[in-house]
Order: structure tokens, then C-alpha cells, then sequence
């Protein structure tokens, strides 16, 4: 326990001191927040908070890219080797990397809040518990993937081609960037089988709709992207390498698609149901009904 | 008699068709320095990083302050320090952060604050890991290793790419260990290395241990000859050199001939007037008592350092 406390320490601080983290962890997700809210929202308060919950959502996802390119270049220069002569464990390493990432990401967060709130003269920001049970498991989630694309990876260049691989359909599909409602049949169809589209919806219903933590939509999401982490977390545990040299074995690429199944289940579900569909939809469309305040209409 | 600290019996490892490791055994006593000598590929590192459980053994035993490195190896972690080959910290770590984060991994210790000092490194305290020399990042590599105050230490190739002022910057560092009578295993491919400190060397090549003792016993078996070191203008039959005066051997080595002489000077007289009545020339001439090199060249017919 230790050992996670002081590597976590560790983490911060050379987090705070990489270039790379100040990209993805605060011009990105402040260039998404203005560029949303400035131009999409046109700085009008009931589309500021519209667009707030997907804002945060980007925020939150961008921890696999920090995450899996810290493990590599950990391995890749033996900076993992000279770990590995000391008592610290896999688990210390991978759990340390998370949780400093939990505790970075936060600020980010709170300053879109307070962003929002001050510039853009939001007053109401729905259920902000909800969305902060999103933000806390989406991150731990999202950070375990980056764990595992370090892990089946052996070059920090096969780590960034597969990184964007991921990133892509993540913020096209999900209702991140394009809003899910206006995306094409097909599209929403593989939307569905993403862990980031029901961050997305789920943090937007959160905070435009004041979705309670005991929803069932909510609930249901935040048990799949707990059951997601735990099977990503246990998985890069098992495939961790502290060599530089040390090869991933085929089979073990094959163990990586089996964390893809609590989202292949809710999938399959919600492309019967429609359920979150039908939700992004009527949030979509409620923008269009005339709004005095910045309290959304509501139809359901 | 107190049993040896560390063991190592008929040890093997194999990265997938390579034996790299072919049946090593050797022991170390406590307070001892023991040194892996041998040339780059002979299976130092393998059998060290097998010591200190980084890597896993395919047969034979060790043990290690009375562990098994494998099987126990979160208790081994705490008895033992290590400078490794191939490694390296965050380049954005301080040195005293540095020091401190792997002070906090142990149970027992000695103070950053001291380490520091002792390695000449209290000015670069604040530096970050990226901005220090390769001598200064070797002594903060020797002082990581020395943080929990371990009793086995393990150097790989602790001076190795550095230049000669700082090799023996290092080896004054080693010294000083080896009086406070610490147990300490290294591997090199430097000669001096191993005659100045250990006080017993094993010689390894092909993954095999070739010759053990103290590097005066190693010396001693070369013979009791002195070593004559021969460039010859005109090509010379290696038979005929070794039936002069006072030659007990001869043999070719990257276009010299090495003799090795009972009596160097009778030896010397005898080859000059040789060559005078083959009309060939001496070019050049080296005499050296012979070195632990000299019985790595014996045992091999090659040279340590390619």
C-alpha cells in the first residue's frame, strides 16, 4: 500500500512535468470546451450545458493516450527493469498510474465547470453527483485501456497507431464530437457497442437532464464500465512486461478481446431496446424547442 | 564454517535454441567480492539477472541469502541491491526524489541524505535524471543499490561505456564497499576491473565457467611465464617460434605472435638472432607478466574485448 502511495506521488509529479500530458490533459480538452461552446453552442447557457456533458466525456477518455505512452516509454528506456529489483509489484505500477491520472484529470473537469458557470453564465448543471460517479469510474476505465494497449504493444510506435485507432471511432461514434441523434443508421448501430457512447449519453443526461444515480440507464452503465475496468485492469496485469525485450504473446491479443464482452452484451441490448438511441434523440431534439431559460425542455 | 551467502549449481538458461547459460556453479562467502569475467554475450548478465529474479532459470540451483530468487522472490527484493545493465530512471526524476521514492520501498534503509553525500552527488540533488553525466547517473545507480543498506550487492558491467577518469571514480566507490566488508557479485569484460577488485573472479565463456580463484591463483596456473609480445615485419612459422630458448609456447593473436617465456631475456636473444638469419625484422616488442587476460588468451585463444 506504500509503495502505490509514494509511486502514485511519483506519478503526479512527473505527469506535471511531461509536455505531452499538458496537451492531452488540458489544450485538448479546453480547445474542445471553447470550441463547443463558443462556436456549437454559439456561448447561448442551455447549449453550453448541452454540449458540457460530451466536453467532459473527450476530458475523461483522453487518459488512455498519457497513460498507455507513460507505461511504454517506462519499458522501452528499463525504467520498469530497475523497478522490478525492488519490492514493487505489477499491480503497484499499473494501479499508481491510474489513480494519478484520476487525481489530474479532476481539476480539468472543474475547471470546465467553473468555465462554463462564469463565461458562458451557466446556472444549472443537472445532477452533478451522477456526473461525478461517471467522471470517476469513466477514468479508471479509460485509463485501464490505455494499460492494455501498452501491454499488447512492444513499440511506443505500434503504441500511438493503435492509440488512434481507438481514439477515432471513440469520439466519432459516441456522441463526443458529432451528436448521436444526427449520425447515420450504421453509425449508431456500432455507436452502441462502444464503452465511450454510453460516457457520452450518460454524462450529457447527467448534466442536461439531471439523470439520478439510481436510474436504470445509469446504473446500467456505470456496471458495465466498472466491469470493463476491472477486466482491462486484471488483464494488463497479467500481460505486464517489466522487460524492454519481453514479446506479448499471440494468445494473450486474443484475451484482449474478451474485455470487449460487457459491451458487446449492452450492445447487442440496446440495439434491440433503443433505449440510450431514443434518449440522445430527445435530448437532440429538445434544443430546438424554444427556451427562455437554461433549464432544458424535457420529453419523454 | 559459515555456508556460502549465494550459490549457484549447474545453472542453465536458454532463450529459445541459444544456451546462454551452460551449468555454471560457483559460491560466494559473506563479505566477499566476486567477479563474472568473461566477454560480451558469455552469460554474465543471464546468470546475475537469474540472482536477483528477474529472470527465471530453466534448470539447476541458486539460492540467495539462503532464498530462492524465484520462489521467494518479494523477500529476496529486500536483501538484496542492484546496479543493472540496459536501465534507467524518468528523465524528469530529481535525484533526491529519486532516492527518496526507492528509500520508501524497503523496510529497513540508510538515509538518502548520507548516500548522497558518500557519492559525491549532494550538488546535483535538484537535477533532474536527464541533465547528469553517464558517471554521475553510475554513481547514483551504486547509490540507489546501496538504499536499503542490502547484503548481497550486484554490479553488471558497473563501468562500462564509461571513460578511464570516471572508471576509477567508480572503482574508489567499489573499494570503499569492499571495505565495509560488503558481499558484492559484479560482472565485466575489463580485466583491471576484476584484478584490482574482486577477491575471487570467475572466467565465463559460451555460458560456461571456465577458470575460478583468486586473480593471483588464475595468474600463477598461466604458467609462471612472462608474456612476449612479437610484431615481425616478415610472416614466421609458429613451430619454430616455439622451439626457441626459453619459449614454452607461442601463438598468433591479431597479426602479433604472443609468446610465453620462461626466461624472457635468453627467449629474446635467441628470436632476434632467428629472425636475423631468416632476414626478417622485429617491428615491434611488448613484455608483460601475464595478466588475468593472458589466461582468458590461454583457455580461449581469443581476446576478451573484441
Amino acid at each position: 500500500m506504500k509503495n502505490f502511495a509514494t509511486l502514485t506521488r511519483m506519478r503526479i509529479q512527473l505527469t506535471l512535468r511531461n509536455k505531452m500530458f499538458l496537451f492531452f490533459s488540458v489544450i485538448m480538452p479546453f480547445g474542445f470546451f471553447f470550441l463547443y461552446s463558443g462556436v456549437f453552442a454559439k456561448g447561448i447557457p442551455l447549449l453550453v450545458r448541452y454540449f458540457l456533458g460530451p466536453v467532459m466525456a473527450l476530458t475523461v477518455m483522453g487518459s488512455f493516450w498519457g497513460l498507455s505512452a507513460a507505461l511504454v516509454t517506462f519499458r522501452e528506456q528499463g525504467i520498469l527493469r530497475r523497478f522490478h529489483v525492488t519490492p514493487v509489484t505489477a499491480s503497484d505500477m499499473l494501479a499508481s498510474s491510474i489513480v494519478a491520472n484520476f487525481v489530474l484529470t479532476l481539476p480539468t473537469i472543474l475547471v470546465e465547470v467553473l468555465f462554463a458557470r462564469f463565461f458562458f453564465h451557466v446556472t444549472a448543471f443537472g445532477n452533478l453527483f451522477s456526473a461525478f460517479i461517471l467522471i470517476a469510474i469513466g477514468t479508471m476505465s479509460f485509463a485501464s485501456l490505455g494499460l492494455v494497449v501498452a501491454s499488447v504493444t512492444n513499440t511506443m510506435q505500434e503504441t500511438q497507431v493503435i492509440n488512434q485507432l481507438i481514439w477515432f471511432p471513440l469520439i466519432f461514434l459516441s456522441g463526443a464530437t458529432v451528436p448521436l441523434a444526427s449520425l447515420p443508421q450504421v453509425a449508431k448501430r456500432v455507436g452502441l457497442f462502444l464503452p465511450a457512447t454510453y460516457l457520452v449519453t450518460e454524462l450529457q443526461d447527467a448534466v442536461y437532464w439531471s439523470a439520478s444515480p439510481r436510474s436504470r440507464d445509469f446504473l446500467l452503465a456505470i456496471g458495465s464500465l466498472t466491469v470493463w475496468a476491472i477486466l482491462t485492469f486484471f488483464l494488463s496485469a497479467q500481460l505486464f512486461r517489466w522487460e524492454p525485450e519481453g514479446k506479448i504473446p499471440r494468445k494473450a491479443k486474443l484475451l484482449v478481446l474478451a474485455t470487449a464482452i460487457p459491451f458487446v452484451l449492452l450492445g447487442i441490448w440496446q440495439n434491440r431496446s433503443n433505449r440510450t438511441m431514443a434518449k440522445a434523440q430527445a435530448m437532440f431534439e429538445s434544443l430546438d424547442a424554444p427556451a427562455k431559460t437554461d433549464q432544458p425542455a424535457k420529453k419523454h | 564454517m559459515t555456508p556460502p551467502i549465494l550459490q549457484v549449481q549447474d545453472l542453465v538458461k536458454r532463450y529459445g535454441d541459444v544456451e546462454a547459460v551452460r551449468g555454471v556453479s560457483f559460491a560466494v562467502k559473506e563479505g566477499e567480492v566476486f567477479g563474472l569475467l568473461g566477454p560480451n554475450g558469455a552469460g554474465k548478465t543471464s546468470t546475475i539477472e537469474i540472482l536477483e529474479g528477474l529472470r527465471t532459470l530453466d534448470s539447476g540451483r541458486v539460492s540467495v541469502c539462503g532464498l530462492d530468487p524465484q520462489r521467494d522472490s518479494s523477500a529476496l527484493k529486500h536483501e538484496i541491491g542492484a546496479a543493472l545493465q540496459s536501465t534507467s530512471l524518468p528523465d524528469k526524476l530529481r535525484v533526491m526524489e529519486a532516492l527518496r521514492l526507492f528509500a520508501s520501498f524497503y523496510k529497513r534503509g540508510r538515509k538518502p541524505e548520507e548516500l548522497l553525500k558518500r557519492f559525491g552527488l549532494e550538488e546535483k540533488r535538484n537535477a533532474f535524471y536527464n541533465q547528469l553525466s553517464g558517471g554521475q547517473k553510475q554513481r547514483l545507480a551504486l547509490a540507489m543499490a546501496l538504499i536499503n543498506d542490502p547484503q548481497v550487492l550486484f554490479f553488471d558491467e558497473p563501468t562500462a561505456g564509461l571513460d578511464p577518469q570516471v572508471r576509477r571514480e567508480i572503482y574508489d566507490v567499489i573499494e570503499e564497499l569492499k571495505k565495509e566488508k560488503k558481499t558484492i557479485v559484479i560482472t565485466t569484460h575489463y580485466i583491471e576491473e576484476a584484478e584490482r577488485l574482486c577477491d575471487r573472479v570467475a572466467i565465463i565463456d559460451h555460458g560456461k565457467v571456465i577458470a575460478l580463484g583468486t586473480p593471483h591463483e588464475l595468474k600463477q596456473n598461466s604458467a609462471d611465464t612472462t608474456r612476449v609480445e612479437v610484431r615481425l615485419a616478415k610472416v614466421e612459422s609458429l613451430e619454430k617460434l616455439r622451439t626457441l630458448d626459453g619459449v614454452v609456447d607461442a601463438r598468433e593473436l591479431d597479426g602479433a605472435y604472443v609468446l610465453h617465456c620462461r626466461r624472457a631475456a635468453p627467449a629474446i636473444v635467441s628470436l632476434v638472432k632467428h629472425l636475423e638469419s631468416q632476414g626478417n625484422e622485429l617491428v615491434g616488442l611488448e613484455i608483460a607478466t601475464p595478466s588475468l587476460e593472458d589466461v582468458f588468451i590461454e583457455m580461449t585463444g581469443r581476446r576478451l574485448r573484441d
